[in-house]
């Protein structure tokens, strides 16, 4: 695949990197010139990626060589923690109406995007959650849309608000708040007609809509697969009608979705989903820092497991089972410590990625290089810092205990919070491994999966 | 360091905001912009071609080839660069001679592409104008699986003034592709048009499907001319690539129709293809309504490919 070729560049790179303790100018920018293509090939925007490029070479040049790690891989480390944080440290949850009051969310974008289908999939997700939903049909224009979301409303079993396509957008807006109001709904989606970001006349209907309801959250959709158009795009979006947050769409190809960094440089409004399949159910919250590696072309280790975990066809049975051993706090810092030094006795992560079915992933073959013995040394480092208490129970970890901690691993805060989030979000994973490898070495419930 | 984050996203959004209040130059604004033909030219080069997401292989490919000429030919005038230049992509971009013969002939058109590319409104575009030329002409529905997709077709085919045949949600699309084949015959069709569901190239069971009915359609239709045309959205960036790659191993890929052309976006992705695959682009899409499907002209292509909005004040990025 094209991606692996790619990686297979970037190491052979690094082997005739030679800079030893510090980071030299012309290491690094061997390095960057690789990663430059790397991201121009997954879509980032031209200039995205130059200033980029820039400020990461500022930077890295000068920066010690972490031991353990060669110069290509240090370069890398700082690329892949600037994008990061460039894509934004936190997964960032759309902003509700307080209580039961309603919130109108408006979704746009160009045509074929995914909004009709994001619109169902949204309303699901409400709804699980205890909300009553409505959707209306405001896009009176593409042949069938009404029907189709008409359709997928069937399927969700949620109310789909419709006035035919004869009237105009903002009135059906207008109409559909009404009924949502006197039929006591918690969240209003709007379904547009997609368009172009230049069509004066079709963009003004969004802000007419807007100036004339209340709209609290206006979603844009963009296709994961746009390429460098998608700065302009967002950017219309954004400033002729105002865009709250942004659902990536199409997220289940092969993609690298450059245009995620693009748009969240230009407009710098979150992400907040990832659609990931045709299923009604295929709705994903947004994580950046998974969004990041997958753009520079890393493998997505996170996300894989996840759909990994997702694919099998675990009896549910069982899995309640492991759900409830997990639920009894079973996996707590001390569980982690234990599974970092099983893995260490497993063959590292990609021996155990291995076990997995459905492994041809990009990207795979390099993921040894990617556990950073030094890392896991330093989140060795933080457990340690930690009291039996805290170990035992993580909820105990507030701010000034955290402080204590980074002082302890001598690390700085933000590496502790860092690890305490992707150590909540293993525990979750938890629930779902134990049963797949179960049949693999009677480690039944035992495995932990540290990262 | 998070001040410093900012400060990287204001000056990009800043930047990137120049270009707004821009005029639209021609051609010419990237060339005569140069005195000499020095590495700032061929990096201007670069920018351009990869802004219209032509992808890095490909920019590559076409600048090794200028740098050749320029030196081979003794060219010293960026003026001069030009014509090479634009002269190398359209006649790669060039359509065949024979193109659009299946138009006049007895032929089997089959539509795929992944989702929301544009297939169904293309399909209709394709049923009014070979209607409007006297053809007779049938639908096949095969996408039975997005909600309300048939109906969406429907409306189409009627729009053109021609049948359709299958389209039931759920039922299946193999056995829509049979009954439309037969249909044809029975009918004497002239151009049998096959709309299918969008399915992202790197769902294996879902491209089996198609080989399905890609099979069906060789051994029920043999006589028939075979126009096999993969849908991309002009807009999509060097995935493109990937899908013409992974749709021609459905089916002999015979064209691409190359759609929402009336967007920003340059579509430059379907040059990679052309010069990977060698599949030339038949058509471009450009718009909603019936008539917004024109033939592919491959001088207009590259113009508008190097047709550039330029900053006023020639304002880049700022220098951090
Ligand atoms: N602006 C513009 N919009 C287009 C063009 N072609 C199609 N569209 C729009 O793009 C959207 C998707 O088009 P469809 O024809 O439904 O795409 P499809 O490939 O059949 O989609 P699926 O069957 O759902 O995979 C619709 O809103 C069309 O009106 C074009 O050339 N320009
Ligand atoms: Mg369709």
């Amino acid at each position: 695949m094209a991606f692996e070729s790619l990686t297979d560049k970037l190491q052979n790179v690094f082997k005739n990197l030679r800079s030893k303790g510090r980071l030299t100018q012309d290491d690094v920018r061997a390095a960057l010139k690789e990663v430059r293509m790397a991201l121009l090939e997954a879509d980032v925007n031209f200039r995205v990626v130059k200033q980029f490029v820039k400020s990461v070479e500022e930077r890295a040049i000068g920066q010690d060589v972490m031991n353990g790690l060669n110069p290509g891989q240090m370069v890398i480390k700082i690329v892949n923690e600037e994008m990061t944080a460039l894509m934004g440290s936190e997964t960032t949850e759309i902003a509700l109406q307080p209580g039961k009051a309603l919130t109108v969310i408006l979704l746009c974008g160009l045509q074929g995007a995914g909004k009709t289908t994001a619109a169902a999939k949204l309303a699901g997700k409400f709804q699980q959650k205890g909300k009553k939903v409505l959707l209306a049909a405001c896009d009176v224009y593409r042949p069938a849309a009404i029907e189709q979301l008409q359709r997928n409303g069937e399927k969700q079993g949620t109310e789909v608000f419709s006035m035919g396509t004869g009237h105009k957008p903002v009135n059906i807006a207008r109409a559909a708040v009404e009924h949502a109001g006197k039929n006591g709904c918690n969240i209003l989606i709007l379904d547009t007609a997609g368009r172009l970001h230049i069509d004066e006349e079709m963009m003004a209907e969004l802000s007419e809509i807007k100036e004339n309801v209340t709209v609290h959250q206006t979603l844009l959709v963009v296709d994961a697969m746009t390429g460098q158009d998608a700065v302009n795009v967002a950017r219309e979006f954004d400033e002729k009608v105002g865009v709250d947050g942004v659902i990536l769409s199409k997220m289940d190809g092969d993609t690298r979705g450059g245009a995620a960094l693009s748009i969240k440089a230009v407009t710098g409004k979150p992400i907040l989903y990832v659609s990931v399949g045709e299923k009604l159910s295929d709705l994903e919250q947004f994580y950046p820092d998974r969004m990041a590696s997958r753009i520079l072309g890393m493998g997505d280790v996170l996300t894989l497991i996840d759909k990994v975990s997702a694919n099998l066809d675990i009896d549910a049975d069982r899995e309640k089972e492991m759900a409830a051993k997990m639920k009894k706090g079973k996996f707590d810092f001390d569980d982690y410590l234990e599974s970092m030094k099983q893995m260490r006795n497993m063959g590292g992560l990609s021996g155990i990625l291995g076990m997995f079915p459905g492994r041809a992933v990009p990207g795979m073959g390099d993921l040894e290089s990617m556990v950073d013995e030094k890392q896991l040394a330093r989140t060795e480092a933080i457990v340690l810092s930690m009291t039996p208490q805290e170990r035992r129970n993580p909820k105990l970890l507030n701010p000034s205990r955290k402080h204590r901690i980074a002082r302890g691993a001598g690390v700085d805060i933000s590496t502790v919070n860092r690890f305490i989030k992707q150590f909540e979000q293993s525990q979750k994973m938890m629930k779902q491994l134990p049963g797949m490898l179960g049949s693999k070495g009677g480690r039944k419930g035992k495995f932990r999966f540290p990262f | 360091m998070s001040e410093e984050k900012r400060g990287f996203f204001a000056r990009l959004r800043d930047g990137l905001s120049k270009t707004r209040a821009n005029i639209v130059h021609g051609i010419d604004s990237v060339f005569s912009g140069f005195s000499s033909i020095d590495e700032a030219f061929y990096e201007e080069l670069e920018e351009v071609l990869i802004m219209g997401d032509l992808g890095v292989g490909a920019t590559e490919e076409i600048l090794d080839r200028l740098r050749r000429q320029v030196k081979e030919q003794g060219i010293r005038k960026p003026e001069d660069c030009r014509q090479l230049l634009t002269d190398s992509i359209k006649e790669q971009m060039h359509v065949g001679e024979t193109a659009y013969d299946f138009e006049q002939e007895q032929s089997v058109v089959f539509v795929i592409g992944v989702n929301g590319v544009g297939k169904t409104t293309s399909v209709g575009k394709l049923a009014g104008m070979l209607k409007a030329q006297g053809r007779r002409v049938l639908i096949a529905a095969a996408d039975t699986f997005r909600a309300a997709a048939g109906e969406q077709l429907s409306e189409w085919a009627n729009r053109a003034g021609v049948d359709v045949i299958g389209g039931r949600e759920g039922s299946d699309p193999s056995s829509v592709i049979f009954d439309a084949v037969n249909a044809a015959k029975a009918r004497h069709i002239d151009v049998l048009l096959c709309d299918t569901a969008g399915r992202l190239h790197n769902k294996k069971n879902l491209m089996e499907e198609l080989k399905k009915m890609n099979r069906i359609l060789d051994r029920e239709f043999p006589g028939a001319h075979r126009e096999n045309l993969v849908v991309l959205d002009g807009t999509t960036g060097q995935n493109a690539l990937v899908q013409a790659r992974e749709f021609a191993k459905v089916t002999d890929l015979t064209g691409i129709i190359l759609t929402k052309m009336d967007g920003t976006a340059k579509g430059g992705i379907a040059v990679a293809v052309q010069s990977e695959l060698g599949i030339p682009v038949k058509y471009i899409g450009v718009g909603e309504r019936m008539e917004d499907l024109q033939k592919f002209d491959a001088d207009q292509f590259v113009n508008a490919l190097f047709d550039r909005k330029e900053e006023e004040e020639g304002g880049r990025i700022e220098e951090p």
